[in-house]
Protein backbone atom coordinates (compact mmCIF):
# COMPACT_ATOMS: atom_id res chain seq x y z
CA UNK A 1 0.00 0.00 0.00
CA UNK A 2 2.99 2.27 -0.51
CA UNK A 3 2.14 3.93 -3.80
CA UNK A 4 0.05 7.12 -3.96
CA UNK A 5 -1.63 8.31 -7.16
CA UNK A 6 -4.19 11.07 -7.64
CA UNK A 7 -7.26 9.71 -9.40
CA UNK A 8 -7.14 12.67 -11.81
CA UNK A 9 -3.66 11.59 -12.91
CA UNK A 10 -4.90 8.06 -13.55
CA UNK A 11 -7.75 9.60 -15.56
CA UNK A 12 -5.37 11.58 -17.77
CA UNK A 13 -3.40 8.43 -18.58
CA UNK A 14 -6.49 6.25 -19.08
CA UNK A 15 -8.11 8.80 -21.37
CA UNK A 16 -5.02 8.97 -23.56
CA UNK A 17 -4.94 5.16 -23.84
CA UNK A 18 -8.63 5.09 -24.66
CA UNK A 19 -8.13 7.75 -27.32
CA UNK A 20 -5.50 5.57 -28.99
CA UNK A 21 -7.87 2.60 -29.07
CA UNK A 22 -11.10 4.35 -30.01
CA UNK A 23 -11.36 7.00 -32.68
CA UNK A 24 -14.82 8.12 -31.59
CA UNK A 25 -13.54 9.38 -28.24
CA UNK A 26 -13.67 13.18 -28.05
CA UNK A 27 -12.76 15.23 -25.00
CA UNK A 28 -14.11 18.58 -23.86
CA UNK A 29 -12.89 20.79 -21.06
CA UNK A 30 -13.74 24.21 -19.68
CA UNK A 31 -10.35 25.88 -19.29
CA UNK A 32 -9.09 23.46 -16.66
CA UNK A 33 -7.42 20.84 -18.85
CA UNK A 34 -4.12 21.19 -17.01
CA UNK A 35 -5.81 20.41 -13.71
CA UNK A 36 -8.27 17.76 -14.90
CA UNK A 37 -5.41 16.15 -16.86
CA UNK A 38 -7.37 16.07 -20.12
CA UNK A 39 -4.45 18.14 -21.48
CA UNK A 40 -2.61 14.84 -21.98
CA UNK A 41 -5.24 13.73 -24.47
CA UNK A 42 -5.38 17.20 -26.04
CA UNK A 43 -1.66 17.19 -26.73
CA UNK A 44 -1.78 13.91 -28.66
CA UNK A 45 -5.23 14.33 -30.25
CA UNK A 46 -5.78 18.07 -30.73
CA UNK A 47 -8.35 17.41 -33.48
CA UNK A 48 -10.50 15.49 -31.01
CA UNK A 49 -10.23 17.95 -28.14
CA UNK A 50 -12.43 20.99 -27.62
CA UNK A 51 -11.66 23.62 -25.04
CA UNK A 52 -14.99 25.36 -24.55
CA UNK A 53 -13.58 28.08 -22.35
CA UNK A 54 -15.02 29.09 -19.00
CA UNK A 55 -18.57 28.09 -19.85
CA UNK A 56 -19.73 24.86 -18.25
CA UNK A 57 -23.31 25.03 -19.50
CA UNK A 58 -22.09 25.26 -23.07
CA UNK A 59 -19.61 22.47 -22.31
CA UNK A 60 -22.46 20.11 -21.49
CA UNK A 61 -24.60 21.14 -24.45
CA UNK A 62 -21.71 20.80 -26.89
CA UNK A 63 -20.79 17.37 -25.52
CA UNK A 64 -24.44 16.35 -25.93
CA UNK A 65 -24.43 17.44 -29.56
CA UNK A 66 -21.25 15.49 -30.26
CA UNK A 67 -22.80 12.36 -28.78
CA UNK A 68 -25.75 12.76 -31.15
CA UNK A 69 -23.35 12.25 -34.07
CA UNK A 70 -22.04 9.00 -32.61
CA UNK A 71 -18.98 10.39 -30.85
CA UNK A 72 -18.04 9.28 -27.35
CA UNK A 73 -17.59 12.55 -25.47
CA UNK A 74 -15.80 12.88 -22.14
CA UNK A 75 -16.58 16.27 -20.61
CA UNK A 76 -14.38 17.35 -17.73
CA UNK A 77 -14.01 20.22 -15.32
CA UNK A 78 -14.07 20.59 -11.53
CA UNK A 79 -16.90 18.70 -9.83
CA UNK A 80 -18.47 21.79 -8.30
CA UNK A 81 -18.84 23.47 -11.71
CA UNK A 82 -19.74 20.39 -13.72
CA UNK A 83 -22.54 19.21 -11.46
CA UNK A 84 -23.55 22.57 -10.00
CA UNK A 85 -23.22 25.19 -12.70
CA UNK A 86 -24.41 22.85 -15.44
CA UNK A 87 -26.85 20.69 -13.47
CA UNK A 88 -29.90 21.72 -15.43
CA UNK A 89 -28.16 21.18 -18.77
CA UNK A 90 -27.21 17.69 -17.59
CA UNK A 91 -30.80 17.08 -16.50
CA UNK A 92 -32.58 18.44 -19.56
CA UNK A 93 -30.37 16.93 -22.22
CA UNK A 94 -28.05 14.16 -21.03
CA UNK A 95 -30.21 12.55 -18.38
CA UNK A 96 -33.64 13.06 -19.99
CA UNK A 97 -32.50 11.75 -23.35
CA UNK A 98 -30.09 9.23 -21.82
CA UNK A 99 -27.20 10.40 -24.02
CA UNK A 100 -23.90 8.58 -24.18
CA UNK A 101 -21.93 11.36 -22.51
CA UNK A 102 -19.30 10.70 -19.85
CA UNK A 103 -19.06 13.40 -17.20
CA UNK A 104 -15.73 12.96 -15.49
CA UNK A 105 -15.15 15.62 -12.86
CA UNK A 106 -12.05 16.18 -10.76
CA UNK A 107 -11.39 18.21 -7.61
CA UNK A 108 -14.29 16.73 -5.69
CA UNK A 109 -14.64 16.93 -1.93
CA UNK A 110 -12.76 18.93 0.67
CA UNK A 111 -9.33 17.62 -0.37
CA UNK A 112 -9.37 20.36 -3.00
CA UNK A 113 -7.95 21.92 0.16
CA UNK A 114 -6.54 25.47 0.05
CA UNK A 115 -8.94 26.77 -2.62
CA UNK A 116 -11.70 26.60 -0.02
CA UNK A 117 -15.44 26.02 0.06
CA UNK A 118 -16.23 27.66 -3.30
CA UNK A 119 -14.25 24.91 -5.06
CA UNK A 120 -15.02 21.95 -2.78
CA UNK A 121 -17.89 19.88 -4.20
CA UNK A 122 -19.55 18.12 -1.30
CA UNK A 123 -22.97 17.73 -2.91
CA UNK A 124 -22.13 16.44 -6.39
CA UNK A 125 -23.03 12.79 -5.72
CA UNK A 126 -26.45 13.85 -4.48
CA UNK A 127 -26.99 16.11 -7.49
CA UNK A 128 -26.12 13.37 -9.98
CA UNK A 129 -27.72 10.48 -8.10
CA UNK A 130 -31.17 12.07 -8.20
CA UNK A 131 -31.17 12.16 -12.01
CA UNK A 132 -32.93 9.30 -13.83
CA UNK A 133 -30.74 7.25 -16.21
CA UNK A 134 -27.56 8.48 -14.53
CA UNK A 135 -24.84 6.11 -13.32
CA UNK A 136 -22.62 7.49 -10.55
CA UNK A 137 -19.13 6.14 -9.92
CA UNK A 138 -16.62 7.15 -7.24
CA UNK A 139 -13.29 5.35 -7.74
CA UNK A 140 -11.15 4.62 -4.69
CA UNK A 141 -7.71 4.86 -6.24
CA UNK A 142 -5.67 5.11 -9.43
CA UNK A 143 -6.04 1.43 -10.34
CA UNK A 144 -9.78 1.56 -10.05
CA UNK A 145 -10.00 4.88 -11.94
CA UNK A 146 -8.20 3.42 -14.94
CA UNK A 147 -10.60 0.48 -15.02
CA UNK A 148 -13.63 2.72 -14.55
CA UNK A 149 -12.68 4.81 -17.59
CA UNK A 150 -12.36 1.66 -19.72
CA UNK A 151 -15.63 0.25 -18.39
CA UNK A 152 -17.73 3.36 -18.97
CA UNK A 153 -16.44 3.65 -22.54
CA UNK A 154 -17.95 0.20 -23.18
CA UNK A 155 -21.21 1.15 -21.46
CA UNK A 156 -23.84 3.09 -23.42
CA UNK A 157 -25.45 5.85 -21.36
CA UNK A 158 -24.75 8.84 -19.16
CA UNK A 159 -22.19 8.38 -16.41
CA UNK A 160 -20.81 10.69 -13.74
CA UNK A 161 -17.35 9.86 -12.42
CA UNK A 162 -16.08 11.65 -9.33
CA UNK A 163 -12.33 12.12 -9.06
CA UNK A 164 -10.04 13.94 -6.67
CA UNK A 165 -7.13 16.33 -6.71
CA UNK A 166 -4.85 14.87 -4.05
CA UNK A 167 -2.68 11.79 -4.21
CA UNK A 168 -4.34 8.80 -2.54
CA UNK A 169 -2.95 5.38 -1.54
CA UNK A 170 -3.40 2.53 -3.97
CA UNK A 171 -5.71 0.09 -2.20
CA UNK A 172 -7.20 -2.17 -4.86
CA UNK A 173 -5.37 -5.47 -5.47
CA UNK A 174 -3.52 -6.08 -8.74
CA UNK A 175 -6.00 -8.70 -9.91
CA UNK A 176 -9.02 -6.45 -9.22
CA UNK A 177 -11.58 -6.15 -12.00
CA UNK A 178 -14.06 -3.29 -11.79
CA UNK A 179 -17.63 -3.91 -12.92
CA UNK A 180 -20.28 -1.18 -12.98
CA UNK A 181 -22.71 -1.76 -10.11
CA UNK A 182 -20.49 -4.23 -8.23
CA UNK A 183 -18.94 -3.64 -4.83
CA UNK A 184 -15.60 -5.06 -3.71
CA UNK A 185 -15.56 -6.86 -0.37
CA UNK A 186 -12.20 -6.43 1.34
CA UNK A 187 -13.59 -8.24 4.35
CA UNK A 188 -17.05 -8.89 5.74
CA UNK A 189 -17.00 -8.24 9.49
CA UNK A 190 -19.11 -9.91 12.16
CA UNK A 191 -19.35 -6.82 14.40
CA UNK A 192 -19.68 -3.97 11.91
CA UNK A 193 -19.24 -3.26 8.22
CA UNK A 194 -17.98 -0.03 6.70
CA UNK A 195 -19.30 0.79 3.25
CA UNK A 196 -17.02 3.37 1.70
CA UNK A 197 -16.30 5.10 -1.57
CA UNK A 198 -13.51 7.22 -3.01
CA UNK A 199 -10.65 8.27 -0.76
CA UNK A 200 -12.55 7.01 2.30
CA UNK A 201 -11.88 3.41 1.25
CA UNK A 202 -8.23 3.63 2.27
CA UNK A 203 -9.16 5.49 5.46
CA UNK A 204 -11.70 2.75 6.26
CA UNK A 205 -9.08 0.03 5.74
CA UNK A 206 -6.88 1.80 8.28
CA UNK A 207 -9.81 1.89 10.69
CA UNK A 208 -10.46 -1.82 10.11
CA UNK A 209 -6.89 -2.66 11.20
CA UNK A 210 -7.16 -0.44 14.29
CA UNK A 211 -10.44 -2.04 15.30
CA UNK A 212 -9.01 -5.52 14.77
CA UNK A 213 -6.30 -4.75 17.34
CA UNK A 214 -9.05 -3.99 19.81
CA UNK A 215 -10.80 -7.25 19.03
CA UNK A 216 -13.57 -5.73 16.92
CA UNK A 217 -14.29 -7.52 13.65
CA UNK A 218 -15.18 -4.70 11.25
CA UNK A 219 -15.38 -5.27 7.51
CA UNK A 220 -14.81 -2.88 4.62
CA UNK A 221 -16.71 -2.80 1.37
CA UNK A 222 -15.62 -0.56 -1.47
CA UNK A 223 -18.79 0.72 -3.17
CA UNK A 224 -17.47 2.51 -6.28
CA UNK A 225 -20.84 2.55 -8.00
CA UNK A 226 -23.12 4.67 -5.84
CA UNK A 227 -25.83 4.34 -8.46
CA UNK A 228 -26.93 1.70 -9.18
CA UNK A 229 -26.01 0.54 -5.68
CA UNK A 230 -24.84 -3.05 -5.20
CA UNK A 231 -27.86 -4.07 -3.12
CA UNK A 232 -26.63 -7.63 -2.61
CA UNK A 233 -23.41 -6.43 -1.01
CA UNK A 234 -25.29 -4.04 1.28
CA UNK A 235 -27.66 -6.80 2.42
CA UNK A 236 -24.79 -9.21 2.94
CA UNK A 237 -22.95 -6.66 5.09
CA UNK A 238 -26.06 -5.83 7.09
CA UNK A 239 -26.89 -9.48 7.72
CA UNK A 240 -23.31 -10.32 8.74
CA UNK A 241 -22.91 -7.59 11.33
CA UNK A 242 -26.12 -5.74 12.11
CA UNK A 243 -24.25 -2.41 12.11
CA UNK A 244 -23.40 -0.43 8.98
CA UNK A 245 -21.13 2.60 8.83
CA UNK A 246 -20.91 4.56 5.59
CA UNK A 247 -17.88 6.69 4.78
CA UNK A 248 -17.53 9.28 2.05
CA UNK A 249 -15.89 12.64 1.38
CA UNK A 250 -19.29 14.19 0.65
CA UNK A 251 -22.25 15.58 2.54
CA UNK A 252 -23.97 13.00 4.72
CA UNK A 253 -27.11 14.07 2.89
CA UNK A 254 -27.88 12.42 -0.42
CA UNK A 255 -24.61 10.64 -1.15
CA UNK A 256 -23.45 7.08 -0.51
CA UNK A 257 -24.75 7.22 3.07
CA UNK A 258 -28.10 8.41 1.84
CA UNK A 259 -28.26 5.68 -0.79
CA UNK A 260 -27.40 2.93 1.70
CA UNK A 261 -29.92 4.25 4.26
CA UNK A 262 -32.70 4.45 1.67
CA UNK A 263 -32.08 0.90 0.59
CA UNK A 264 -31.71 -0.61 4.06
CA UNK A 265 -34.72 1.24 5.52
CA UNK A 266 -36.97 -0.40 2.95
CA UNK A 267 -35.31 -3.78 2.68
CA UNK A 268 -33.31 -4.77 5.76
CA UNK A 269 -33.45 -2.16 8.51
CA UNK A 270 -30.32 -2.14 10.66
CA UNK A 271 -28.63 0.74 12.50
CA UNK A 272 -26.52 2.92 10.19
CA UNK A 273 -23.96 5.60 11.07
CA UNK A 274 -22.90 8.03 8.36
CA UNK A 275 -19.39 9.46 8.15
CA UNK A 276 -19.21 12.51 5.88
CA UNK A 277 -19.47 16.28 5.81
CA UNK A 278 -22.18 17.16 8.30
CA UNK A 279 -24.39 19.58 6.36
CA UNK A 280 -21.84 22.35 6.32
CA UNK A 281 -19.38 23.95 3.88
CA UNK A 282 -15.69 23.22 3.79
CA UNK A 283 -12.90 25.77 4.23
CA UNK A 284 -9.31 26.46 3.20
CA UNK A 285 -6.42 24.46 4.63
CA UNK A 286 -4.15 21.50 3.97
CA UNK A 287 -5.99 18.28 3.01
CA UNK A 288 -4.85 16.26 6.03
CA UNK A 289 -5.95 18.93 8.47
CA UNK A 290 -9.30 19.31 6.72
CA UNK A 291 -9.88 15.57 6.96
CA UNK A 292 -9.37 15.88 10.72
CA UNK A 293 -11.48 19.02 11.02
CA UNK A 294 -14.43 17.41 9.24
CA UNK A 295 -14.19 14.05 10.99
CA UNK A 296 -13.00 11.96 8.06
CA UNK A 297 -10.04 10.13 9.65
CA UNK A 298 -9.57 6.50 10.66
CA UNK A 299 -9.87 7.61 14.32
CA UNK A 300 -13.28 9.08 13.53
CA UNK A 301 -14.42 5.83 11.93
CA UNK A 302 -13.12 3.77 14.87
CA UNK A 303 -14.98 6.01 17.31
CA UNK A 304 -18.15 5.83 15.24
CA UNK A 305 -18.04 2.02 15.01
CA UNK A 306 -17.57 1.75 18.77
CA UNK A 307 -20.44 4.14 19.45
CA UNK A 308 -22.60 2.11 17.11
CA UNK A 309 -21.74 -1.11 18.90
CA UNK A 310 -22.43 0.39 22.35
CA UNK A 311 -26.01 1.47 21.67
CA UNK B 1 -32.49 10.58 -49.97
CA UNK B 2 -34.65 13.53 -49.26
CA UNK B 3 -38.26 12.76 -49.83
CA UNK B 4 -39.10 16.39 -50.34
CA UNK B 5 -37.50 17.83 -53.43
CA UNK B 6 -36.15 21.39 -53.49
CA UNK B 7 -39.26 23.30 -54.41
CA UNK B 8 -38.66 26.94 -55.03
CA UNK B 9 -42.32 27.27 -55.58
CA UNK B 10 -43.04 30.21 -53.33
CA UNK B 11 -46.77 29.83 -53.80
CA UNK B 12 -46.63 26.19 -52.75
CA UNK B 13 -44.70 27.08 -49.62
CA UNK B 14 -47.12 29.88 -48.76
CA UNK B 15 -50.02 27.45 -49.02
CA UNK B 16 -48.07 24.89 -47.01
CA UNK B 17 -47.44 27.49 -44.27
CA UNK B 18 -51.16 28.05 -44.12
CA UNK B 19 -51.74 24.30 -43.74
CA UNK B 20 -49.11 24.26 -40.99
CA UNK B 21 -50.86 27.10 -39.14
CA UNK B 22 -54.19 25.31 -39.40
CA UNK B 23 -52.59 22.16 -38.01
CA UNK B 24 -51.07 24.10 -35.10
CA UNK B 25 -54.37 25.75 -34.18
CA UNK B 26 -56.36 22.52 -34.38
CA UNK B 27 -53.97 20.56 -32.21
CA UNK B 28 -53.74 23.34 -29.64
CA UNK B 29 -57.52 23.71 -29.44
CA UNK B 30 -57.82 19.94 -28.98
CA UNK B 31 -55.15 19.93 -26.26
CA UNK B 32 -56.69 22.90 -24.46
CA UNK B 33 -53.28 24.30 -23.53
CA UNK B 34 -49.97 25.11 -25.20
CA UNK B 35 -48.07 27.86 -26.91
CA UNK B 36 -49.97 29.47 -29.77
CA UNK B 37 -48.22 32.77 -30.45
CA UNK B 38 -44.64 31.53 -30.85
CA UNK B 39 -45.71 28.50 -32.91
CA UNK B 40 -47.48 30.74 -35.41
CA UNK B 41 -44.69 33.33 -35.59
CA UNK B 42 -42.07 30.75 -36.55
CA UNK B 43 -44.32 28.83 -38.96
CA UNK B 44 -43.01 30.35 -42.21
CA UNK B 45 -39.34 29.68 -41.42
CA UNK B 46 -40.08 26.10 -40.31
CA UNK B 47 -42.14 25.51 -43.46
CA UNK B 48 -39.29 26.77 -45.65
CA UNK B 49 -36.86 24.47 -43.84
CA UNK B 50 -38.92 21.27 -43.83
CA UNK B 51 -40.57 21.57 -47.23
CA UNK B 52 -37.78 23.14 -49.24
CA UNK B 53 -34.38 23.73 -47.73
CA UNK B 54 -33.50 20.77 -45.54
CA UNK B 55 -32.22 17.38 -46.69
CA UNK B 56 -34.15 14.90 -44.62
CA UNK B 57 -35.96 11.60 -44.96
CA UNK B 58 -39.11 10.94 -42.93
CA UNK B 59 -38.83 7.23 -43.78
CA UNK B 60 -35.36 7.16 -42.22
CA UNK B 61 -35.20 9.75 -39.44
CA UNK B 62 -31.65 8.64 -38.53
CA UNK B 63 -30.36 9.06 -42.12
CA UNK B 64 -26.73 10.05 -41.60
CA UNK B 65 -26.60 12.69 -44.30
CA UNK B 66 -29.67 14.57 -43.13
CA UNK B 67 -29.64 18.21 -42.14
CA UNK B 68 -30.56 18.67 -38.47
CA UNK B 69 -33.14 20.97 -36.97
CA UNK B 70 -32.95 21.85 -33.27
CA UNK B 71 -35.97 23.63 -31.85
CA UNK B 72 -34.25 25.49 -29.04
CA UNK B 73 -37.52 27.31 -28.30
CA UNK B 74 -39.11 23.98 -27.41
CA UNK B 75 -42.43 25.54 -26.45
CA UNK B 76 -43.14 25.88 -30.18
CA UNK B 77 -43.59 22.08 -30.12
CA UNK B 78 -46.96 22.29 -31.93
CA UNK B 79 -45.14 23.81 -34.90
CA UNK B 80 -42.48 21.10 -34.91
CA UNK B 81 -45.07 18.33 -34.56
CA UNK B 82 -47.11 19.73 -37.44
CA UNK B 83 -44.22 20.02 -39.90
CA UNK B 84 -43.01 16.54 -38.91
CA UNK B 85 -46.46 15.03 -39.41
CA UNK B 86 -46.99 16.79 -42.73
CA UNK B 87 -43.54 15.58 -43.81
CA UNK B 88 -44.58 12.02 -43.01
CA UNK B 89 -42.57 11.19 -39.87
CA UNK B 90 -45.69 9.86 -38.16
CA UNK B 91 -49.42 9.60 -38.71
CA UNK B 92 -51.28 12.90 -38.63
CA UNK B 93 -53.90 11.39 -36.30
CA UNK B 94 -51.26 11.57 -33.53
CA UNK B 95 -51.53 15.37 -33.57
CA UNK B 96 -54.80 15.05 -31.68
CA UNK B 97 -52.96 13.48 -28.74
CA UNK B 98 -50.83 16.54 -27.92
CA UNK B 99 -50.20 16.87 -24.15
CA UNK B 100 -52.30 13.79 -23.32
CA UNK B 101 -51.26 10.85 -21.13
CA UNK B 102 -49.24 8.30 -23.08
CA UNK B 103 -48.75 10.54 -26.11
CA UNK B 104 -45.33 10.85 -27.76
CA UNK B 105 -46.32 14.48 -28.35
CA UNK B 106 -45.23 15.86 -25.00
CA UNK B 107 -45.84 19.48 -24.00
CA UNK B 108 -42.24 20.10 -25.06
CA UNK B 109 -40.44 17.88 -27.61
CA UNK B 110 -39.05 14.57 -26.37
CA UNK B 111 -36.57 12.86 -28.71
CA UNK B 112 -36.93 9.49 -27.02
CA UNK B 113 -40.62 9.33 -27.84
CA UNK B 114 -40.98 10.88 -31.27
CA UNK B 115 -39.09 10.17 -34.50
CA UNK B 116 -37.81 13.32 -36.19
CA UNK B 117 -37.15 15.17 -32.93
CA UNK B 118 -33.34 15.40 -32.83
CA UNK B 119 -33.12 16.22 -29.13
CA UNK B 120 -35.47 17.04 -26.29
CA UNK B 121 -35.81 20.74 -25.62
CA UNK B 122 -38.03 22.99 -23.54
CA UNK B 123 -35.71 24.63 -21.05
CA UNK B 124 -34.60 27.73 -22.91
CA UNK B 125 -31.10 28.71 -23.92
CA UNK B 126 -29.66 25.24 -24.48
CA UNK B 127 -30.29 24.34 -28.12
CA UNK B 128 -27.49 26.31 -29.74
CA UNK B 129 -24.82 24.52 -27.70
CA UNK B 130 -26.26 21.19 -28.83
CA UNK B 131 -26.39 22.38 -32.44
CA UNK B 132 -22.70 23.34 -32.18
CA UNK B 133 -21.77 19.90 -30.86
CA UNK B 134 -23.62 18.23 -33.73
CA UNK B 135 -21.90 20.58 -36.20
CA UNK B 136 -18.48 19.67 -34.75
CA UNK B 137 -19.24 15.96 -35.04
CA UNK B 138 -20.42 16.35 -38.64
CA UNK B 139 -17.26 18.25 -39.56
CA UNK B 140 -15.07 15.59 -37.95
CA UNK B 141 -16.78 13.00 -40.11
CA UNK B 142 -16.43 15.10 -43.26
CA UNK B 143 -20.20 15.35 -43.70
CA UNK B 144 -21.65 18.40 -45.42
CA UNK B 145 -24.97 18.27 -43.59
CA UNK B 146 -26.12 21.51 -42.04
CA UNK B 147 -27.48 22.22 -38.59
CA UNK B 148 -30.40 24.62 -38.17
CA UNK B 149 -31.30 25.94 -34.76
CA UNK B 150 -34.42 27.97 -34.02
CA UNK B 151 -34.28 30.28 -31.01
CA UNK B 152 -36.84 32.59 -29.51
CA UNK B 153 -35.86 36.21 -29.10
CA UNK B 154 -36.65 36.29 -25.39
CA UNK B 155 -34.63 33.09 -25.13
CA UNK B 156 -31.45 35.00 -25.94
CA UNK B 157 -31.71 36.52 -22.46
CA UNK B 158 -30.23 33.20 -21.29
CA UNK B 159 -26.46 33.51 -20.79
CA UNK B 160 -25.72 30.10 -22.29
CA UNK B 161 -26.84 31.37 -25.70
CA UNK B 162 -23.89 33.76 -25.70
CA UNK B 163 -21.49 31.06 -24.53
CA UNK B 164 -22.65 29.03 -27.53
CA UNK B 165 -22.41 32.09 -29.78
CA UNK B 166 -18.72 32.35 -28.90
CA UNK B 167 -18.12 28.62 -29.39
CA UNK B 168 -19.68 28.57 -32.87
CA UNK B 169 -17.56 31.53 -33.98
CA UNK B 170 -14.38 30.25 -32.30
CA UNK B 171 -14.62 26.86 -33.98
CA UNK B 172 -15.72 28.43 -37.29
CA UNK B 173 -18.86 26.33 -37.49
CA UNK B 174 -20.07 27.47 -40.90
CA UNK B 175 -22.42 24.48 -40.99
CA UNK B 176 -24.48 26.11 -38.21
CA UNK B 177 -27.36 28.33 -39.22
CA UNK B 178 -29.37 29.74 -36.33
CA UNK B 179 -32.62 31.60 -36.66
CA UNK B 180 -34.04 33.99 -34.09
CA UNK B 181 -37.81 34.15 -34.21
CA UNK B 182 -37.90 37.82 -33.30
CA UNK B 183 -41.56 38.35 -32.52
CA UNK B 184 -40.75 40.91 -29.84
CA UNK B 185 -42.90 39.38 -27.11
CA UNK B 186 -42.26 37.13 -24.14
CA UNK B 187 -44.56 35.79 -21.42
CA UNK B 188 -44.47 38.85 -19.20
CA UNK B 189 -44.76 41.41 -22.00
CA UNK B 190 -42.72 43.15 -24.68
CA UNK B 191 -39.09 42.03 -24.72
CA UNK B 192 -38.02 45.68 -24.79
CA UNK B 193 -39.78 46.23 -21.45
CA UNK B 194 -38.77 42.98 -19.76
CA UNK B 195 -35.11 42.82 -20.81
CA UNK B 196 -34.12 44.75 -23.89
CA UNK B 197 -32.56 42.70 -26.72
CA UNK B 198 -31.68 45.29 -29.32
CA UNK B 199 -29.48 45.85 -31.15
CA UNK B 200 -29.78 42.15 -32.03
CA UNK B 201 -27.99 42.31 -35.38
CA UNK B 202 -25.03 44.22 -34.02
CA UNK B 203 -24.69 41.85 -31.06
CA UNK B 204 -24.40 38.75 -33.24
CA UNK B 205 -22.09 40.58 -35.62
CA UNK B 206 -19.87 41.48 -32.71
CA UNK B 207 -19.82 37.81 -31.64
CA UNK B 208 -18.36 36.89 -35.04
CA UNK B 209 -21.47 35.69 -36.84
CA UNK B 210 -22.67 36.44 -40.33
CA UNK B 211 -26.04 38.07 -39.73
CA UNK B 212 -28.97 38.31 -42.14
CA UNK B 213 -31.90 40.47 -41.11
CA UNK B 214 -35.18 39.56 -42.84
CA UNK B 215 -38.95 39.74 -42.69
CA UNK B 216 -39.64 36.32 -41.19
CA UNK B 217 -42.95 36.00 -43.00
CA UNK B 218 -41.59 36.76 -46.49
CA UNK B 219 -41.07 33.31 -47.99
CA UNK B 220 -38.79 34.56 -50.72
CA UNK B 221 -36.62 36.39 -48.18
CA UNK B 222 -36.49 33.29 -45.95
CA UNK B 223 -35.30 31.05 -48.79
CA UNK B 224 -32.83 33.71 -49.90
CA UNK B 225 -31.36 33.96 -46.40
CA UNK B 226 -31.10 30.18 -46.03
CA UNK B 227 -29.30 29.97 -49.38
CA UNK B 228 -27.00 32.85 -48.48
CA UNK B 229 -26.11 31.15 -45.18
CA UNK B 230 -25.03 28.02 -47.05
CA UNK B 231 -22.49 30.03 -49.00
CA UNK B 232 -20.87 31.63 -45.95
CA UNK B 233 -17.55 29.99 -45.04
CA UNK B 234 -15.60 30.01 -41.77
CA UNK B 235 -18.45 31.68 -39.86
CA UNK B 236 -21.80 30.59 -38.44
CA UNK B 237 -24.86 32.43 -39.71
CA UNK B 238 -27.65 34.02 -37.71
CA UNK B 239 -30.89 34.83 -39.50
CA UNK B 240 -32.81 37.42 -37.54
CA UNK B 241 -36.37 36.73 -38.64
CA UNK B 242 -38.53 39.72 -37.78
CA UNK B 243 -41.90 38.16 -37.09
CA UNK B 244 -45.29 38.82 -35.57
CA UNK B 245 -46.42 36.73 -32.63
CA UNK B 246 -49.62 34.86 -33.50
CA UNK B 247 -49.07 35.59 -37.22
CA UNK B 248 -51.92 34.55 -39.51
CA UNK B 249 -54.79 35.02 -37.08
CA UNK B 250 -55.71 38.70 -36.76
CA UNK B 251 -56.99 38.51 -33.19
CA UNK B 252 -53.87 36.64 -31.95
CA UNK B 253 -51.35 38.88 -33.70
CA UNK B 254 -49.14 40.88 -31.36
CA UNK B 255 -51.11 39.76 -28.31
CA UNK B 256 -48.86 38.78 -25.44
CA UNK B 257 -51.56 36.75 -23.69
CA UNK B 258 -51.51 34.20 -26.51
CA UNK B 259 -47.92 33.25 -25.75
CA UNK B 260 -49.05 30.33 -23.66
CA UNK B 261 -52.77 30.09 -24.31
CA UNK B 262 -54.53 27.69 -26.66
CA UNK B 263 -57.48 28.80 -28.82
CA UNK B 264 -60.97 28.04 -27.53
CA UNK B 265 -63.26 26.17 -29.92
CA UNK B 266 -64.94 29.44 -30.79
CA UNK B 267 -61.59 31.13 -31.44
CA UNK B 268 -60.51 28.14 -33.52
CA UNK B 269 -63.57 28.48 -35.72
CA UNK B 270 -62.93 32.16 -36.33
CA UNK B 271 -59.22 31.55 -36.91
CA UNK B 272 -59.87 28.80 -39.45
CA UNK B 273 -62.24 31.08 -41.35
CA UNK B 274 -59.45 33.64 -41.65
CA UNK B 275 -56.92 31.08 -42.81
CA UNK B 276 -59.01 28.88 -45.11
Amino acid sequence: MGERIATRDAYGDALLELGKKRKEVVVLDADLSGSTKTAKFAKVFPERFYNIGISEQDLIGTASGLSLTGKLPFASTFAVFETGRAWEQIRQTISYSSLNVKLVATHSGITVAEDGASHQAIEDIALMRVLPNMTVIVPADGIETKQVIEAIADFYGPVYVRLGRSKVPVVMPDDYKFTIGKAYRFHIGKDANIIAAGIMVSVSLDAMEMLKKEGIDAGVINMPTVKPLDNDAVIEAAKASGLIVTAEEHSVIGGLGGAVCEFLAENYPVPVKRIGIKDTFGCSGPSDELMKLYGLTADDIVRTVKQGLKR
Amino acid sequence: MSQVSRADDIEFLKEQAKTVRIGILKMLAEAGSGHTGGSLSAADVATALYFSKMKHNPKDPAWKERDRFILSKGHAAPLLYTVLALSGYFDKSLLKTLRKIGSPLQGHPCSKLLPGVEISTGSLGQGLSIANGIAMGLKMDGMNSRVYCMLGDGETQEGQVWEAAMTAAHYRLDNVCAIIDNNGLQIDGHCCDIMALEPITEKWNAFGWHVIDIDGHDMKAILGALDEAEGIKEKPTMIVARTVKGKGVSFFEGKVQYHGMAPTSEELERALKELE
